[in-house]
């Protein structure tokens, strides 16, 4: 954004091979109004939903409409010569992703919708399809690639039949949600979701997205996709604030919260709000046994893109310092999307390299278990 | 209407308050009803007193025949908006709930005791929560906000020189509002027009045109408080179980506010325009100026009229209020929070009375600061900022 984060990213490459990178958000699956994203569905979808889906298809909350900045809401050099949209084509990601920035391992975050469709079975239904894709397509042809599961979180028990299906398969790290959801994900409605998720000790992560109908903010409805886009941080802080203040945490001590594509410099002064409210109104929540910055910092991880880009390189060094230096982050690029953070431009370099090589790799390889 | 909606004028309080702008005069700490007050040195403004209306009877002197058979026919008793439940501590600091019964922050000589005396105020200026927005029926949200404004006058303007009003108004009707505006705009005593940050359609729609336009033509403050009840949901996500998350989360719909205000462009429709944020906090807007700063290098050719970073028309155009707080554990990141803001004039004093945020006086700015910095939160950025 300045002259001297310019500056920084041209020293910080020369020093970049040093650290192993791995991507917490990289996308093989988007909700597109596209052949082959449709052929996807319809190659893994039950037989029995097969007339449904050419029927009805996908059935969301309409009336909304941001036009997105770029096609696919991608980068224009993502569209593979192959011809398949972005995200979708293996050896194109290789090549421009997991080969080009030599990254150790990358998750994939398919955004289907499923938990968005107003018919829940068929949500269902289309988040074990991809599900299936995802294994047969990706997981079983390059090793360094893990996966979330992808749920109709709308759906406790769908959900939770969901994770039984698959999760033991080594494949999956993770279940995915989006960040609009229809009701804030505190409440008791997804806890079947989340008592699944333990007994395979995959952690929930909520992604960037999803409309279930109401106003993207607490004052009505936006214009344009910059408020769209910029709005999603205020939804993740309210997913925050719900899974906290409804005592999940108490309920499922285990519990483990990925915010996915939210950045993260909204979260020290969320933890101090609440803080402060809850010490004047702590007797509302008596199931509550701790202040919610104790919370936050014992089950939130979170991805880095979009990371904020302080004007001050030194305001970004202050951030990093009251989030426990950078502990719960895990560098994520959101490949193919326009808003990409490449790996060897994203963190600044004045960044002590043991935080820098955390935040890139270690970190993610520790709390995804990756070898 | 009564006579007093026409000629506001009527009502207006002596220009000269006695409390002259020159701090030079107010050196010494002066023990005040026993106590030392907290700000010695600095001359103080609060930008946020409430002033709330017990009851539709304080209204209905300025409410026409009709209106006040309607009201009693239908056993009307408040817009309901339930944006500050009686118990919580929040809504009321302890000692603050009037003798007689009604709202706290409802009796004037309790503000003057509890607020304007101990902390020597120059000037306070009033938000009025009352919530106008949440009727659905316009004509009589329109008359109610009338009627709140007489009232204002009446009950807190012209016996209390000290203080400053803010103008209800019916803003899910933004024309109805512009009248209101028009109304009252010349009254001298009247520096701002208060709006619910909870709103119908977000602040940045043009939808809301003919509200700044009269804003701007009487050169008043569009203050965006705490608060409103516009029947979707609180968050982005839904309806949240508890107050405590509504009552945190109110931050998250300001940061809402002002992504919609700047991405909208009302600031390049309205050069003059200047919006103060209430009662919202403040220690999120580092970070939020960094992503829609971030946002608006990728995304401006979508909304070309946006010609500046984002942060830039917040530092040119916006102020915010200092409580509550949400201060950090570490008061160094208190601190860093506002070194993050890159300004010296955006913060402002207040007390937030009779919300109960601090459990003492001295603890309701919890640091020291350079000059020109402190003594701008305390009362130059606002004294500038309202032209007061």
């Amino acid at each position: 954004m300045t002259l001297d984060l310019e500056i920084a990213e041209q020293q910080q490459s020369a020093e970049k091979t040093r650290l192993a990178v791995i991507d917490t958000d990289i996308h093989n699956f988007d909700v597109y109004d596209d052949p082959i994203f449709n052929q996807i569905i319809t190659r893994y979808l039950a037989p029995e939903w097969q007339e449904h889906h050419k029927m009805i298809g996908m059935r969301g909350h309409y009336g909304v409409g941001y036009p997105r900045h770029q096609p696919n809401a991608a980068r224009t050099d993502a569209w593979p010569p192959s011809g398949r949209p972005p995200g979708t084509d293996l050896d194109f990601m290789r090549e421009q992703l997991l080969d080009a920035f030599d990254m150790d391992y990358g998750i994939l975050n398919p955004l289907t919708g499923a938990g968005g469709q107003v018919n829940r079975e068929y949500g269902a239904q289309l988040a074990r399809a991809i599900n299936d894709y995802q294994i047969a397509e990706w997981l079983e042809l390059e090793p360094r690639l893990r996966a979330s599961l992808l749920v109709n979180y709308e759906d406790a028990e769908l959900a939770a039949e969901e994770i039984h299906r698959l999760g033991d398969h080594e494949g999956f790290v993770q279940i995915i949600l989006v960040a609009r959801t229809q009701e804030p994900l505190g409440r008791r409605k997804y806890w079947k979701m989340y008592e699944a998720a333990l007994e395979y000790d995959l952690p929930i992560g909520i992604h960037f997205g999803g409309n279930a109908g109401h106003p993207l903010t607490g004052g009505g409805w936006p214009s344009y996709y910059i408020e769209d886009h910029t709005g999603m941080a205020q939804s993740f802080q309210a997913q925050v604030a719900s899974l906290v203040c409804e005592g999940v945490f108490e309920h499922f001590p285990e519990l483990r919260i990925v915010i996915i594509e939210g950045g993260f410099a909204w979260m020290p002064s969320l933890a101090w709000r609440l803080d402060q409210s809850w010490k004047r109104l702590r007797r509302e929540t008596p199931y509550l046994k701790k202040a919610p910055s104790e919370y936050m910092q014992e089950h939130f991880w979170l991805s880095t893109q979009p990371m904020e880009e302080p004007r001050q390189q030194e305001h970004f060094v202050q951030l990093l310092e009251q989030m426990d230096n950078g502990r719960k982050l895990m560098f994520a690029t959101d490949y193919p999307h326009w808003d990409f953070d490449s790996p060897d431009r994203a963190l600044p370099a004045t960044l002590p390299l043991e935080t820098r090589r955390n935040i890139m790799a270690e970190n993610a390889r520790q709390f995804y278990k990756l070898a | 209407m009564t006579s007093s909606a026409d000629t506001p004028q009527l009502h207006s309080a002596a220009t000269d308050n006695g409390h002259s702008p020159k701090g030079g005069s107010r050196t010494a700490a002066q023990p005040v009803n026993g106590r030392q007050s907290p700000t010695p040195t600095y001359p103080v403004i609060d930008c946020d007193i409430h002033n709330e209306v017990s009851s539709i009877e304080q209204l209905m002197p300025y409410l026409a025949d009709y209106w006040q058979d309607y009201v009693r026919g239908s056993a009307f008793g408040a817009p309901h908006a339930n944006d500050y439940p009686r118990g919580a501590p929040t809504s009321a600091r302890p000692g603050s709930m009037p003798a007689e019964g009604g709202q706290s922050g409802a009796n004037l000589q309790l503000v003057r005791e509890q607020v304007l005396t101990p902390w020597n105020t120059e000037i306070g200026i009033l938000n009025c929560s009352y919530r106008v927005q949440s009727v659905k029926q316009e004509d009589l949200a329109a008359d109610l906000a009338t009627a709140a404004n007489c009232w204002q006058i009446d009950e807190w303007l012209a016996p209390e020189p000290r203080l400053r009003g803010s103008l209800v108004v019916p803003s899910q009707t933004p024309a109805r509002a512009a009248e209101e505006i028009h109304r009252f705009g010349n009254h001298p005593n009247f520096v701002q027009v208060v709006l619910p940050v909870r709103s119908y359609i977000p602040y940045g729609n043009r939808y809301y045109d003919p509200l700044y336009a009269a804003a701007v033509e009487h050169e008043l403050v569009v203050g965006i408080n705490f608060g409103g009840a516009p029947g979707h949901p609180p968050t982005p996500v839904g309806w949240p179980s508890t107050y405590l998350e509504e009552y945190a989360g109110m931050a998250q719909v300001f940061q809402s506010q002002v992504i919609s205000i700047i991405a909208e462009g009302v600031f390049d429709r309205f050069p003059d325009l200047r919006i103060a944020l209430i009662e919202g906090g403040f220690a999120w807007m580092p970070s939020l100026m960094w992503r829609l700063d971030k946002e608006w290098k990728g995304l401006r050719s979508n909304t070309p009229w946006v010609r500046r970073a984002p942060s830039d028309y917040i530092r040119d155009h916006m102020r915010l209020t200092v409580q509550p707080v949400g201060a950090p554990p570490d008061p160094r990141y208190i601190l860093q929070t506002i070194e993050q803001l890159e300004s010296d004039t955006l913060l402002m004093f207040a007390t937030d009375y009779p919300h109960w945020h601090y459990d003492d006086d001295s603890e309701a700015w919890p640091v020291t600061l350079p000059e020109p910095l402190n003594s701008n939160i305390w009362s130059e950025n606002a004294r500038s900022f309202y032209r007061l």
